[in-house]
């Protein structure tokens, strides 16, 4: 599986995210903002974490405009997978490829924990190695996480089955300590439509390996490997 | 001859923090009266910040060479050799001054500095520490400016993308009106692609890099070696501001343009700027250098070659290219967005020449402005001794297991999870320790290795006797490494300490590094690295003697660690070290007792070096897996906070006959640790620790869900957990 990591100005989660990809059996390479194209046999697009541009201006939106979001937006119309993780969810939103927006953590700080999330669902190249309503341990870092949408997008989003990951405690109860960006509904990730874009606040790539932290994270990446037949 | 628009007045020379003979000794120096642009070169480079003028003579004792020391003090950051042709970088940095007056951006460009500091050497920063000072909780300012100084160092750290691992964080009122932000950065460099200041070569180009040069942090330096009055708030103009997204861009041009092979020599401009950078760099290459500033991208319109050459904007970079390669050098800071100019070239007259729209503004011998700076041997009186307080002279007012309760919910002990939160401790994946532990662990790369990190220093110590202060920062940043089963290597040094021309604090001073240096000799742990900050004080009141020390472990295998964590129940808890329940200085006898007296414990190195040793042994052949080094609280907070990151209780059931329980329990003997194992293997470790005379015995056992003390009522780990969890989210949002 060939995935794409795309680099832009101050993104810093990219070397964490090839090693993740890498480490499931994805030949996984970083990509430019500034190309045209994205390389040939292109997989899965993945947009990691980071301050694209400083965030200066909103999170994301910057980046959101850059010239390779063209060949990511069309590699994402043909069905192709995208994962924008953290800034990359941001950027997704900023985008138009996700619907809704990261505003400002609850208490207005900059995060950084650990942090279970609840898989909602597992019928999808993302999360099919895990196991519907688990747990997993992961953790997040971010300033602007708190996904805020309008009412009837939310009520689109959980009518439609897109909600892809909650905020919830270790027994996978969604709780208002667990959800501590102040996220409507506990959204940490949702999906598009077609099932096949990803956002997500919390980093999966920083979990997947005993010695730092756990191993949940994993399932992430070797569901999307185990989504494609090995090439021949 | 050089044209002088502006005469040079007793005042301003004054205003530019120069003493009347420092300034004689200037004109003498040059023969005629200086520019402006030259009077502010000067004042940028004999300053105390600048020049060590004050602490020179004493810095020359510390011990600073080792087999693995590559690069010692003198550099941008300190250089050891961990292996695998792997160097570790690394360096700590005050910005007190600054933080006082303008939190956020005092703390984040505090931060940015020292990241830069790092990578001018080619080396990728991994972990970044800090160590922080505010004062007394009640003080109307204290939670302003640690919100500010928290918000300040995330805001930059997590946007330049390295983890922040470590800290310590601590309250005084000694540091009401002077705060301390202390930031260290640590990096990763192979042996072979290490990068220094020194120029070679005649006639090369001298090009900028980075951020363009604005108004900001003019005089930032003269600032910093100034004490604080009641106006001082005014000079919030010279504190620069930090753009964490424009250093990224930096570390990422930068490391890319030292792979080309393009690089001769690199400088950072952090204090004094151009200034001190551009001098840096001729004068270590026994060069002249001549700049253009008409060349120098300015962010603002209408700079004087004053305000340029003073300017501490921040992000900016001064290399020395090799000719011929400008172009393949400008392509890569284009692809980044930054700016790239040739501003100048380096020259064989030893002089370093500022040129600005067709006039010389500066033209000033360069070795002279470095090595001609004034060296002050300053009067120091030692500081009075301590009366030893004798352990039962000193009354419980309060039950041991209250006292307990009391000590881990307040200021100082309280947990820190509110601060650290703010933090990303775990971007780049190779966070193995996160903070709360006696050291932070990270990987080195993929592995196996690992460095074992820390900040420390106990200043209460220090004001009681300055030399055993010195020792015991040092000793408790060896045992903080050694607790996690890394091998000490070397350290960083932050010397905070209050007006050098008063005699007691300059008795401080010079007593601390004399501790420092004994120390440092005797656990094999050469200073690197350092940073001296004076003038810590406002209105006549000094800080406390605060000489951080920042620490660096190899860790070999990073999978053989250890952490403070009780692991599982019905393990034997083990006590190494000898324990006269020494409550001198203790945070018992201050914050139990409210009494600030005493001596502090006396620091044995020997004894300090083979009970870690020992330690460090039992760690490594996987014997032990749970420790934690002993110092503030002594056993007691060092069991509380092992049940609590556990989330396991113990029975405490053994105590020495004749020493009084608080004693015992709260003192703050040295070179002690505990230990928590199977009690199969307790037998043994008992028995090699008595064959070598190391003491060693058995408190009682882990389990259950609260802690016991002897004849004490129960403590629940919840209980304990509580109250060390409240306190500071609680003071921050004003319930406290």
């Amino acid at each position: 599986m060939k995935s794409a990591v795309i680099v832009f100005p101050g993104s810093n989660r990219e070397g964490d995210m090839v090693r993740a990809l890498t480490l499931a059996g994805s030949d996984a390479q970083k990509v430019w903002h500034a190309e045209t194209e994205l390389p040939k046999g292109t997989d899965l697009v993945v947009l990691p974490g980071g301050f694209s541009y400083g965030d200066y201006l909103r999170c994301g939106a910057i980046a959101g405009r850059a010239t390779v979001m063209d060949a990511v937006r069309a590699h994402a119309a043909c069905g192709g997978l995208v994962l924008g993780v953290c800034n990359g969810f941001q950027i997704l939103c900023e985008a138009g490829l996700l619907p809704g927006i990261l505003m400002r953590n609850a208490n207005l700080k900059f995060i950084c924990h650990r942090q279970y999330l609840r898989v909602e669902r597992t019928d999808t190249a993302f999360t099919r190695n895990y196991t519907k309503g688990q747990a997993i341990d992961v953790c997040v870092a971010h300033g602007e996480g708190n996904y805020t949408a309008d009412e009837e997008t939310l009520k689109r989003l959980e009518g439609e089955g897109l909600v892809a990951f909650r905020y919830a405690d270790a027994q996978g109860h969604i709780t208002q300590d667990a959800n501590r960006n102040g996220s409507m509904n506990s959204i940490a990730g949702i999906y598009s439509d077609k099932l096949n874009v990803l956002g997500m606040m919390p980093h999966p790539e920083n979990l997947i390996e005993d010695l730092v932290g756990g191993t949940d994270g994993r399932g992430l990446f070797e569901s999307l490997v185990s989504s494609f037949p090995k090439a021949a | 001859m050089i044209r002088n628009d502006v005469a040079i007045t007793p005042e301003l020379v004054k205003e530019h923090g120069l003493k009347p003979d420092e300034y004689e000794r200037f004109v003498t120096l040059i023969g005629r009266e200086p520019t402006i642009t030259e009077l502010g070169i000067v004042s940028a480079m004999w300053n105390e910040h600048c020049s060590y003028k004050s602490s020179r003579i004493h810095l020359r004792g510390l011990p600073t060479k080792a087999p693995w020391v590559i690069q010692g003090p003198g550099e941008n950051a300190g250089v050891i050799d961990i292996g695998d042709g792997l160097a570790c970088i690394f360096k700590m940095e005050s910005h007190n001054h600054p933080s006082f007056i303008e939190p956020y951006q005092g703390a984040a460009t505090g931060v940015g500095g020292i990241l830069r500091d790092v990578f001018t050497m080619g080396a990728r920063p991994i972990a970044s520490l800090n160590f922080l000072r505010f004062g007394e909780p009640d003080h109307p300012k204290t939670p302003h400016l640690v919100s500010g100084v928290v918000a300040g160092i995330g805001g930059y750290g997590n946007s330049f993308g390295v983890p922040t691992v470590g800290g310590s964080v601590g309250f005084d009122k000694r540091y009401n009106g002077n705060i301390l932000v202390n930031a260290m950065a640590v990096g990763l460099a192979r042996t072979d692609e290490i990068f220094y200041a020194k120029a070679t070569g005649v006639g090369n180009p001298i090009v900028y890099l980075g951020s363009k040069t604005g108004r900001d942090g003019i005089h930032g330096a003269t600032m910093a070696s100034a004490e604080f009055d009641d106006a001082s708030e005014e000079k919030r103009p010279t504190v620069q501001v930090g753009d964490p997204f424009a250093e990224k861009l930096l570390l990422e041009a930068c490391l890319e343009l030292m792979k080309s092979g393009a690089v001769i020599a690199i400088q950072d401009m952090g204090a004094a700027g151009l200034t001190s950078s551009a001098v840096e760099m001729g004068a270590k290459g026994n060069l002249g250098i001549e700049l253009d500033l008409d060349k120098v991208p300015c962010r603002e319109e209408g700079m004087t070659a004053y305000e340029m050459m003073l300017s501490e904007s921040q992000e900016r970079m001064l290399m020395v290219l090799k000719p011929g390669m400008e172009q393949e050098a400008e392509a890569i800071f284009h692809k980044w967005g930054l700016d790239f100019a040739v501003i100048g070239k380096t020259t064989d007259t030893l002089r370093f020449v500022i040129k600005h729209q067709g006039e010389v503004k500066a033209d000033l011998p360069i070795k002279e402005l470095g090595d001609e700076a004034p060296l002050y041997d300053r009067p120091w009186v030692e500081s009075p001794r301590q009366p030893v307080i004798a352990p039962d002279s000193v009354k419980a007012p309060m039950s041991e297991a209250e006292a307990l309760l009391k000590l881990v919910g307040s200021p100082d002990q309280c947990s820190k999870r509110w601060v650290w939160e703010q933090y990303d401790h775990l971007i780049l994946g190779n966070t193995v320790q996160t903070p709360g532990g006696d050291a932070a662990i990270v990987r080195v790369e993929d592995g196996p290795k690992g460095l074992a990190l820390t900040t420390d220093v106990t200043p209460r110590y220090c004001e009681a006797d300055p030399f055993e202060g010195g020792k015991q920062a040092v000793a408790e940043a060896w045992r903080n490494i050694t607790a996690v089963g890394g091998l000490p290597l070397a350290l960083t040094d932050n010397l905070n300490f209050a007006s050098p021309e008063r005699p007691e604090s300059m008795g401080q001073f010079v007593g601390c590094v004399k501790g420092i240096g004994e120390a440092c000799k005797a656990l094999d742990f050469p200073v690197v690295s350092g940073n001296v900050s004076l003038y810590n004080e406002t209105n006549g009141q000094g800080i406390l003697p605060t000489p951080a020390i920042g620490g660096v472990g190899l860790l070999d295998d990073v999978t053989v660690n250890a952490s403070v964590a009780f692991k599982a129940e019905g393990e034997a808890i083990i006590l190494i070290g000898a324990t006269e329940g020494w409550l001198g200085q203790s945070i018992y006898l201050r914050d139990v007792c409210g009494r600030e007296e005493g001596a502090p414990p006396p620091v044995d190195l020997a004894q300090e070096k083979r009970n870690g040793d020992f330690v460090r042994q039992l760690i490594r052949s996987g014997q032990v897996k749970t420790v934690h080094d002993l110092s503030d609280g002594g056993i007691a907070l060092a069991l509380a906070e092992m049940a609590m990151a556990g989330g396991v209780g113990a029975e405490i059931t053994a105590f020495p006959e004749g020493l009084p329980l608080h004693a015992f329990l709260f003192g703050e003997d040295q070179a002690r640790y505990l230990i928590a194992v199977d009690e199969d293997v307790a037998a043994d470790i008992l028995y090699e620790a008595g064959a070598i005379g190391i003491p060693a015995v058995t408190l009682g056992l882990t389990g259950g869900d609260a802690l016991i003390l002897p004849g004490q009522q129960a403590i629940s780990v919840k209980q304990l957990k509580a109250a060390h969890e409240a306190w500071l989210p609680n003071y921050m949002t004003g319930k406290a």
